[in-house]
């Protein structure tokens, strides 16, 4: 009789929806290896636990989480959680979703996230264009870069996800690479225990998409790029964060102590109360 | 000991848009987002006020989107919730309204109807968003959409939203116009005990065993909330009774969307609220709603004096349509008439519900509503 083996991570995941739809060689995998670890290591309550995703490929990691889970319409994942949060401020809340998502048509809704420091937690997979649609050019495709909609070459500015993040307010803003899962999965620990709104950035390969129209065919050789290229640089000036062919900065850029929204919304609904009720 | 705290219970002078808000209260809603927009604004102001009271949460968000995508992630956290607004934001939150259908999500989104399209007229009134009510979003679902003519009803039918929101987990919508929102008038709240609130229900199975849209009888599926322990998936992509996605599955399609819409129709006539004038020997019946049915309840009377067996149906519900009440009214009469302040909307649907009985169609757009005696004219015209 051979006793079966269950993974150590399967409860964290909802085995009844694998196998998952992503390709061969794709980075989102590691993106939610490294969250069920810091999950993990930190032994988080998954009864207390809320993981919201817009859409994408990387959207979908919602639905595996063994969570509570909602997976919104484009672009409003930020906007959808800020409710949940609000609500039930007891809730670790955190975003899984893609640079299009995120910072295309949600772009609204994470500065201004961030700007009042909702204690909601955003992982970003960058893979620098839309997977999910062919391909096409996002707010993070490099300068030249090809894609479905950019076959002569981008010619837009790309976003630096860390620098926006940083000027809008976020409390703890970091980038790493699906290269560096300890380290990501380091910082999403220290995330996970942060009061206010924070952001990672994680840059992931998207070979099938991305990486074949960018002389980049397999993950491998996107993980080469992220080892050739990548420099850490902890505490850097976010706005000097370049990625590049050549270079890749990455690294823990802010991490400081700022009360968020929801505590000083509670203290003004109790000192309100005081004030009304006498109490 | 009666704090500020405590719903004013008894007889007072205040404004559509403030008995909306203090309507949310009483039913209970304890989470408001919004986006500033005439004139839906002083929901949002009343309640910015009177929130934190309640140990409520208000939260002004960067746009209408943003502020229905709140009021979700609210309800699904287990508040009862709310937004207002008005037709340019109305469009904004079509989407998400969508979503909130898909993922059946109880909640209120309150629409104060002014001349459009586009910026249109933001102080004076419309009735031109109904149709978007009914079809704003894209997909096959059903809605319910409420018509309050007075400011007592902002109250009640807010409340009424509510209960209808967590009873069928279906977004309703309250849709006032900007003179209801506007004008002052007697509102009598009556004591906390005497008003009837309907809470969803929850799940009577263990987490293992649950199946977040798994419909009872009543086609509507119990519905857990984060943090309780059910560890449930949510989509707005085509799912299965477990919440999980079923995209490429054409009978999970069909026998989802089809019992979104037929939890709605089936349970039409308990959703369905009319007020009937004078019709048992009505001639010519107008068919009215929002503010207008006010002018058009003068001109049946006017008309009964001068001998005219008319009479009036007021649309309370507006969606479902409430098909049979006008299919039985026309019937017995021998004209319709269908004052609105659009172009032609619920006429349409009036004219689908009557077959042959000849229908008048009033129409008004611009500042003022009708006149009483505008519509009398059509009504004497008609007899
Ligand atoms: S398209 Fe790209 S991002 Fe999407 S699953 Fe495939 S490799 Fe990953």
């Amino acid at each position: 009789m051979v006793q079966e083996v269950v993974h150590p991570f399967a409860k964290y995941l909802r085995s009844a929806m694998m196998p998952h739809i992503w390709c061969p060689g794709c980075g989102n995998g590691i993106v939610l290896n490294c969250f069920v670890h810091a999950l993990d290591e930190l032994q988080k309550d998954l009864d207390k636990l809320v993981v919201v995703s817009g859409i994408g490929c990387i959207g979908r990691t919602a639905g595996y989480t063994n969570a509570d889970s909602f997976h919104t319409t484009h672009g409003r994942a930020i906007a959808f959680a800020t409710g949940v949060k609000l609500a039930n401020p007891e809730l670790e809340v955190v975003i899984i979703s893609g640079d299009g998502d995120l910072f295309a048509i949600g772009g609204n809704h994470f500065i201004h996230a961030a700007r009042r420091n909702i204690g909601i937690k955003v992982i970003c997979a960058n893979n620098f264009n839309y997977g999910m649609t062919g391909g096409q050019q996002g707010p993070t495709t490099p300068l030249e870069a090809s894609t479905t909609t950019t076959p002569y070459g981008n010619i837009e500015h790309p976003f630096n996800l860390v620098h926006l993040a940083a000027a809008s307010g976020a409390t703890y803003v970091a980038r790493w690479t699906t290269l560096h899962v300890r380290r990501l999965t380091q910082s999403i620990k220290r995330m996970l225990q942060k009061e206010g709104f924070c952001f990672i950035e994680v840059v992931s390969p998207c070979p099938e998409i991305f990486g074949r129209r960018n002389k980049m065919r397999t993950g491998l050789e996107m993980m080469e790029w992220f080892r050739r290229a990548s420099v850490v640089e902890n505490f850097s000036d976010p706005s000097k964060a370049e990625i590049s062919p050549e270079k890749i900065v990455v690294g823990e850029f802010v991490n400081t102590e700022k009360v968020s929204y929801e505590r000083l919304l509670h203290e003004k609904i109790a000192q309100i109360n005081e004030k009304v009720m006498g109490w | 000991m009666t704090g500020k705290r405590t719903l004013p219970t008894g007889a007072h002078f205040m404004s559509g848009d403030i008995a909306c808000a203090e309507g949310a209260i009483a039913a209970g809603c304890r989470f408001f987002a919004g986006y500033p927009i005439t004139p839906a604004t002083e929901i949002a102001e009343h309640l910015s006020e009177r929130m934190p009271e309640f140990g409520g949460i208000y939260i002004q968000m960067e746009d209408e989107i943003a502020s229905i995508a709140a009021v979700l992630g609210a309800s699904y956290a287990g508040l009862k919730a709310m937004t207002a607004t008005s037709g340019p934001g109305f469009s904004l939150m079509q989407e998400n309204i969508g979503l909130a259908v898909m993922t059946e999500t109880p909640c209120v989104i309150v629409d104060i109807m002014r001349g459009g399209p586009s910026t249109g007229q933001p102080t004076l009134p419309g009735q031109q968003d109904v149709m978007q009510a009914k079809w704003g979003s894209h997909g096959d679902y059903g809605i319910i959409a409420l018509a309050p003519s007075s400011v007592q009803e902002m109250f009640n039918l807010t409340i009424e939203a509510f209960n209808l929101a967590e009873t069928y987990r279906v977004p309703t919508l309250l849709m006032g116009d900007e003179i209801v929102a506007h004008m002052w008038e007697k509102v009598v709240i009556p004591p906390t005990s005497e008003i009837r609130i309907v809470n969803r229900k929850k799940p009577h199975v263990s987490p293992s065993e649950y199946a977040p849209f798994m419909p009872e009888d009543d086609l509507v599926p119990p519905m857990a909330c984060f943090g309780e322990g059910y560890r449930f998936h949510a989509t707005g992509l085509t799912h299965d009774e477990r919440g999980y996605p079923r995209t490429q599955n054409s009978e999970v399609q069909t026998r989802l969307v089809r019992r979104l819409c037929e939890k709605i129709n089936k349970n039409a006539d308990k959703i369905i609220k009319v007020e009937e004038v004078m019709l048992e020997d009505a001639d010519v019946v107008v068919v009215a709603y929002g503010i207008v049915a006010r002018a058009a309840l003068s001109a049946v009377r006017k008309a009964r004096e001068a001998g005219i067996k008319a009479g009036l149906l007021r649309l309370i519900t507006l969606w479902p349509f409430p098909e049979k009440h006008v299919a039985r009214i026309a019937g017995q009469a021998k004209a319709i008439v269908v004052p609105e302040m659009n172009c032609g909307q619920i006429v349409r649907e009036v004219e689908r519900a009557v077959k042959g009985t000849p229908v008048s169609f009033l129409s008004k757009l611009g500042e003022d509503p009708h006149t009483p005696h505008e519509i009398l004219d059509v009504v004497r015209r008609c007899s």
